[in-house]
């Protein structure tokens, strides 16, 4: 599995998911600078955390016009694996390839910590490895992680068992607790805390790296029955 | 300074003194006209009064941190650059510096501290390391006072602000709040960064004809006379001065160091120095100097983001995110493509010249033209007058003071709450602690640890001083500041380095203040040339008083030690029920600039703990060993609050408890602040190869399941309380202060 990176200027977890990629999964990782218009070639795609353009107008408003995002819409649409982590959440929001937005944190303060998920729909390309309703440590680290959605748009993220993460105990003021959520098809996934961060027993915690595996897994599934 | 669209003229400087509005001394305005044979222009006075202020000239304090041992057989960088280097093996070396942002922070405290952290983040990247890790060290007057925590939460924001953006870990430090520092906080930032020795970069100017280029941010209004205003004292007139507070822009300092950490790959690159305080005249005229050359600039070359500005303005201009590079003649190209890609400009603006003469050159006209080394090196070194204070003398001579405790419950509990003590997780979750993905240890343990990857190494960092015990007897205080900082290092596994200083004082014209450096200093070298950690980078902040009352001294230490194996790292907390506690060393009635004594009188007094030097070493040597060998599952060093203290922190966020019997005087057993003593716990099967290794090492109880802290006089059972509710009385302090702000 080749997987990319999508660096934009200010992108700061950038290198953290390459590595986690390279040497957690132990699978073929690019960094891909914002300026190029092609995905070819690459099998599933990574935006990280940070603070693109400074997020200084929107987080994500700037980066969404990048001109790599074209390449990322249409590796959507081509059904790729897509996972937006933090800033690459806000901008998968921003780009329309998920529903709902980011308000600041309740508490008005940026957050950074361990804190307990509870694995909500393990159907997905990028939960499959986790047990349902499993309690996983993975940090948070933001300011805008708030996240917030019309309530018809709740009620159809509900019914469809899209709500892939909640927090245990919500740090954030998130709508109904939400961590992370996966687009209708399934294939793009966006959540606030970092499972790039929690891939190594030595920085505190390794529940991440069964949510890498779990895509290359089921790009494994997907490739063997293609080429078979 | 107001914005004059007509300069005074060289006569007007001297017949109307204005160089004094700039911070010269007439002697230093004689000085100068010795050295140019005329009388300065106005923006020649400029330049020569950011340079010769005690910010860039170091002209009170060289003679005193002459004293610092400063080389060793690992230094590859001392002091006088960016930052000091220290070697760790494989080709590979460590970086760091400290800075203080203090006054801009006591006036703008976001701007201040985000700006703190943006210029030392500047020095270390600009030896070509990339920044591993920040630390901050602050002091602050009590919570009590709105003012406290409105400078208390911007601070804590601007420095959240800054170093989250920028996508580098800030990874510990430490929070103090005392009287002293009520109308003067302090703000130091400090930086580490790794590089390979085959990428250390100097700031110099070598090779006539060779390019400058300006690269970062354009130049504003903003910041000037930051230097000076940094080396005065802050008065009710402070906060016209708002404007010499630069503004912060981390984004575009993010883009500076990707694209500079590019730039050292090429070999065009000559030199590259941070445009810091005095901005561009230090950063030009220092590298020059350096390399025992000259420099012509061309001012209407410079990026500026206002209209109309002076050859004064833009050369005293404090704007953040720039950098100041000496290039290989006809090389530009090459540079200015890798700033390219990063969207940030990179523009040619003078060249190194043979003759010794910083000349600048504004609209065709030359508007300044200066010996260049009268500008760095010629400034007046002062060799202040030292007087011991009759406060000292009296202090002295004290009776030794001792608490009278009846309720030891009570005493624990009111110092954990005591903000200094209290949790500090209200701080440091604001920080991103964990960006880079190499952050082993996180905040709240005695030194955080980073990962160097793609090794089995790590480095160990701490800030330390306890400003308490300097007011009481800076030499004692000075050397205990090492000490601490050396026992944070050994109890995470690692063994001490190098150190970086952030010596903060009052105002050295007064001869007591001056006193207390020297002192604080003398102590500081004698720990540091015994615990074989020389100090390789630092920086002065003097001038720390407002109307009149000076701070406690406070030389904030920067420690940071080498983990030689990831399996060596170590934490505070307690691991498992049923391992054995042990203290290692014994407790004397040492109360003098205690917690405790803080805590049941409001100050302090008599003489601070003392400190042998051999046995500290000793103690740290053993304990490093047990540790490499594996037989050790927590140390933590003693310290604010003794022995009491220290077991509540290693008992925070275990779910453990502790039952321990004390069999000395239960007064010092348990609160004395006797030095050289860590906290530590072992596993039952290896307890006799620990005792055998580390001899001063006295068996106090276990650890359990329950929880509950029980604790024996001899027989006697003088403390049993909840974990939780100690956790929640040390956790609720700080929040509890910073959610009150709105009702006062």
């Amino acid at each position: 599995m080749k997987t990319a990176v999508i660096a934009f200027p200010g992108s700061n977890c950038d290198s953290d998911m390459y590595y986690a990629i390279r040497d957690g999964l132990e699978q073929e990782v690019d960094y891909v600078w914002h300026q190029e218009t092609s995905l070819d070639g690459y099998d599933a795609i990574m935006i990280p955390g940070g603070f693109s353009y400074g997020d200084y107008l929107r987080s994500g408003a700037i980066a969404r016009f990048s001109n790599i995002m074209p390449a990322v819409i249409a590796a959507a649409a081509a059904g790729k694996p897509i996972l937006g982590v933090c800033n690459g959440f806000q901008i998968l929001l921003e780009a329309g390839l998920l529903p709902g937005a980011m308000l600041r944190n309740k508490g008005l303060k940026f957050i950074c910590r361990h804190v307990d998920l509870e694995v909500m729909n393990n159907t997905t390309l990028f939960s499959s490895l986790y047990d349902k309703g499993e309690t996983i440590s993975i940090p948070v680290a933001h300011g805008e992680g708030n996240y917030y959605c019309d309530a018809e748009t709740l009620t159809k993220l509900e019914a469809e068992n899209r709500i892939v993460f909640k927090y245990k105990n919500n740090p954030n003021g998130s709508a109904a607790d939400i961590a992370g959520i996966i687009n209708e098809r399934g294939n793009v996934l966006g959540m606030m805390p970092h499972p790039e961060r929690a891939t190594e027993a030595l920085l505190g915690s390794a529940h991440g790296l069964r949510l890498f595996q779990s895509i290359l897994k089921h790009w494994r599934e997907s490739h063997a029955t293609l080429t078979s | 300074m107001p914005l004059l669209h007509h300069e005074p003229t060289p006569m007007d400087i001297k017949e109307q003194h204005i160089y004094k509005e700039m911070g010269l001394s007439d002697a230093e305005y004689e000085h100068i006209v010795s050295l140019l044979g005329r009388q300065p222009n106005y923006t020649e006075t400029g330049l020569f009064s950011v340079m010769w202020s005690e910010h860039c000239s170091y002209k009170t304090s060289k003679p005193v941190l002459k004293r610092f041992p400063s080389s060793g057989p690992r230094v590859l960088q001392g002091p006088g650059e960016g930052a000091g280097i220290v070697d760790i093996g494989d080709q590979q070396a460590v970086v760091f510096k400290i800075e203080s942002h203090n006054h801009p922070s006591a006036i703008e405290p976001y701007q201040g501290a985000a700006t703190g952290v943006g210029g030392i983040i500047r020095d270390v990247f600009s030896m070509g390391a990339r920044p591993i890790a920040l630390l901050n060290s602050l002091r602050f007057g009590p919570l009590s006072s709105a003012r406290v925590r409105y400078l208390f939460e911007e601070v804590v924001a601007g420095i959240a602000g800054y170093g989250n953006c920028i996508g580098i870990p800030t990874v510990g430090g430490e929070v103090q709040f005392d009287k002293t520092y009520e109308g003067n906080p302090l703000v130091n930032a400090m930086c580490v960064g790794l590089i390979n020795h085959e990428d250390i970069q100097v700031g110099r100017a070598t090779g006539v004809g060779n390019t400058v280029m300006y690269v970062g941010a354009a130049t504003g209004r903003d910041g000037i006379h930051g230097a000076t205003f940094a080396s005065d004292e802050l008065s009710d007139a402070s906060d016209e001065k708002r404007s010499a507070v630069q503004v912060g822009d981390p984004f575009m300092e993010k883009l500076l160091v990707e694209a500079c950490l590019e730039v050292i790959k090429s070999d065009a690159l000559i030199g590259m120095q941070d445009m810091g305080a005095a901005g561009l005249t230090s950063s030009a005229s220092e590298m020059a100097s350096k390399a025992g050359v000259g420099m012509e600039m061309d001012l209407d070359k410079v990026p500026q983001r206002e209209t109309g500005m002076t050859p004064y303005e833009m050369m005293l201009s404090e704007s953040q995110e720039r950098m100041l590079l000496v290039v290989q003649k006809g090389r530009e190209a090459e540079i200015q493509e890798i700033f390219k890609k990063w969207e940030l400009h990179a523009v040619a603006v003078g060249t190194v010249i043979e003759e010794k003469t910083f000349r600048l050159i504004h609209k065709g006209e030359v508007v300044a033209e200066v010996p260049v080394d009268s500008l760095a090196d010629d400034a007046p070194v002062y060799h202040m007058p030292s007087k011991e204070p009759e406060s000292f003398r009296v202090n002295g001579q004290l009776a030794p003071w001792k608490p009278t405790l009846t309720n030891y419950e009570e005493a624990l509990i009111g110092l954990l709450k005591e903000p200094t003590l209290a949790s500090k997780e209200w701080v440091y979750n604001q920080y991103d602690s964990m960006v880079q993905t190499n952050t082993a240890v996180l905040p709240g343990s005695d030194a955080a640890v980073v990962r160097v990857r793609g090794t089995r190494k790590a480095l160990a960092m701490t800030t330390d001083c306890n400003g308490k015990y300097l007011r009481l007897d800076p030499e004692v205080g000075g050397r205990i500041a090492v000490a601490e900082a050396a026992r944070n290092i050994v109890s995470s596994g690692a063994v001490p380095l190098a150190i970086t200083d952030c010596l903060n004082f009052g105002n050295p014209e007064k001869p007591e203040a001056f006193w207390q450096l020297e002192k604080a200093v003398d102590g500081m070298s004698e720990a540091c040339r015994i615990l074989g950690t020389p100090v390789i980078s630092g920086n002065v902040s003097l001038y720390n008083e407002s109307r009149g009352q000076a701070i406690d001294p406070t030389p904030v230490v920067g420690m940071v030690g080498l983990v030689e194996d990831i399996d060596h790292i170590t934490t505070s907390h307690f691991k498992a029920a049923g391992d054995v506690v042990y203290v290692i060393g014994a407790a004397t009635e040492e109360f003098g600039g205690s917690a405790i004594q803080q805590w049941l009188t409001d100050d302090v007094n008599g003489q601070p703990p003392q400190l042998d030097l051999a046995v500290e070493v000793e103690r740290q040597h053993a304990l490093l060993q047990a540790i490499r060998k594996q037989l050790v599952m927590s140390a933590h060093d003693l310290s604010d609050g003794g022995l009491a203290v220290a077991v509540v922190e290693s008992l925070m966020d275990t779910g453990l408890g502790c039952t321990l019997t004390l069999n000395g005087d239960i007064d010092a057993e348990l609160f004395a602040e006797t030095q050289s003593r860590f906290l530590v716990t072992v596993k039952p099967d290896v307890a006799e190869a620990f005792e055998d290794l580390v001899k001063d090492a006295v068996k106090l109880g276990k650890v359990t399941e329950e929880d509950v802290l029980r604790i024996h006089d001899k027989d006697q059972e003088v403390i049993s309380v909840a974990v939780s509710q100690l956790e929640e009385a040390w956790k609720g302090v700080l929040p509890c202060y910073m959610q009150s702000k709105t009702v006062n």
